[in-house]
């Protein structure tokens, strides 16, 4: 028994129509049906933030919502965020900083952080250490991840890298 | 894992909902999915019909009428947490919500969800029974209203049947005047309590305790009213010693251990807890009493 339906959903400004098994979770449709591997998956209960994404501007841990119902929502994965092949402010400081080793937690990290600076421009670094509670990285210690953070918001505040 | 096949139904209406419980076998509801979803995709849950009440458009409202507050059981934590109704009229449940899981499980996380999973320490479940929560509780029979105190059945079980959902939770809002505090000690930010303890307290003018709320929460089923405790605080001036009396007496009350954490240190948290809810509840208190 397979349940079926049609969506339409826009992933970062490209809008796509699929038929999706209802039992399939956002973040495999992502990787599967739309081949966007960017996002990545954890641990699939909700725990580590390695799947999230932003639907209708707002994080979401893709692998805890169901393809079925982004149907008609608009979501933005960390493919959306580098313009024309160059690395936005806020990924250029990850680099800059050293703020990832394995990589396995960055595109989740960078989704957290791109809702959490686009409506706290001024954060203070305990508001940073507290989104990052939502997402686990075991490599870097955070320390890099939160100096990044705080890099990129003074540089997104000054408009320019 | 992946979660089992399931027939999926999106009902836009709450008739159409309880018409869908009322003939649908192995149903399940889902709201916010934080807890249902991780069920799902262990494959610990596998219905065979799944009722997303997302699309529920009537089931998503906050709204303050007088002394209370209705909250639609599909209002999102997100939605609560920015609120200015909130901010205004219930600060101590901001307080409690910056507990919350984490910002991501916020903006998908319901109220009415948290209170059907009834995890023992959740914050939104303490909070519901420090402000006398009353929940409506909707079938094919037509709504019932059960109070907080008893909707728990048991660890992680709820009064609601079969073919019935919660459909709104009306709190009592606390007094202009209550000084309010909420606690809690979890091993990382955004875990579930081992132990919280919410306060409300009021002073009248000479400064003694005219009311005050208490609720704990991890040490059974369901948080914990001490109305004894309450009761016996009336009356009293704030000070260090009548706190220290009330903590002692909370940490006699009857605890459950697990692998984890012993009744011993659930009670040895119950007391620094209730201590710390008390002393910031008189401060914030004597403030309010200062201002006016």
């Amino acid at each position: 028994m397979s349940d079926k339906r049609n969506i339409t959903v826009t992933v970062n400004g490209n809008t796509y129509e699929r038929e999706v098994d209802t039992r399939t979770t956002l973040v495999d449709f992502l990787r599967h049906d739309l081949e966007l591997t960017g996002t990545h998956v954890g641990c699939e209960h909700g725990v580590c933030g390695a799947c999230t994404v932003l639907v209708d501007g707002k994080s979401v841990r893709s692998c805890l919502m169901l393809a079925v119902q982004a149907d008609e929502q608009s979501i933005l994965t960390v493919e959306g965020l580098a313009l024309g092949g160059q690395l936005n402010i806020l990924q250029q400081c990850f680099q800059d900083h050293h703020s990832l080793q394995c990589g396995f937690c960055t595109s989740g990290m960078l989704m957290t952080l791109t809702e959490f600076l686009r409506d706290h421009p001024e954060p203070t670094e305990q508001e940073v250490q507290e989104v990052l509670t939502g997402n686990l990285c075991r490599c870097t210690g955070y320390l890099p991840i939160i100096s990044a953070t705080l890099d990129a918001a003074r540089k997104m505040r000054e408009g320019s890298i | 894992m992946k979660p089992v096949s399931f027939k999926y139904h999106d009902p836009r209406h709450l008739d159409e909902v309880v018409d869908l419980l009322s003939t649908l076998e192995n149903a399940k509801l889902l709201a916010g999915g934080q807890t249902l979803m991780p069920m799902m995709n262990f494959r610990y849950l596998m219905p065979d019909h799944l009722i997303d009440l997302n699309k529920v458009e009537a089931l998503d409202f906050l709204q303050v009428d007088g002394d209370y507050m209705s909250i639609g059981a599909m209002t999102r934590q997100r939605t609560l947490e920015f609120s200015s109704d909130m901010a205004r009229h219930c600060p101590i449940l901001l307080q409690a919500l910056h507990f919350v899981g984490h910002r991501q499980t916020r903006n998908r996380g319901t109220m009415g969800g948290s209170l059907c999973h009834f995890d023992p320490a959740a914050e939104l479940v303490n909070m519901t029974a420090l402000l006398d929560g009353k929940l409506q509780i909707d079938s094919k029979k037509g709504a019932r209203e059960v109070s907080i105190a008893d909707f728990n059945q048991g660890f992680l079980t709820t009064q609601i049947a079969e073919g019935e959902l919660l459909s709104r939770i009306r709190l009592t809002l606390p007094h202009a005047l209550d000084g309010f505090a909420f606690v809690e000690f979890a091993r990382r930010h955004g875990d579930f309590a081992i132990v919280a303890c919410s306060s409300l307290m009021r002073l009248n003018a000479k400064g003694e305790i005219e009311s005050v709320k208490i609720a704990l929460s991890g040490l059974g089923a369901a948080p914990i009213r001490p109305h004894t405790i309450e009761a016996n605080l009336l009356g009293h001036v704030p000070s260090n010693n009548i706190f220290i009396e009330a903590a002692h007496a909370a940490n006699q009350i009857e605890s459950v251990s697990d692998a984890y954490v012993s009744a011993v240190y659930r009670q040895h948290l119950a007391r620094i807890m209730t201590y710390r809810a008390l002393s910031q509840a008189a401060k914030c208190a004597q403030e309010k009493l200062n201002v006016r």
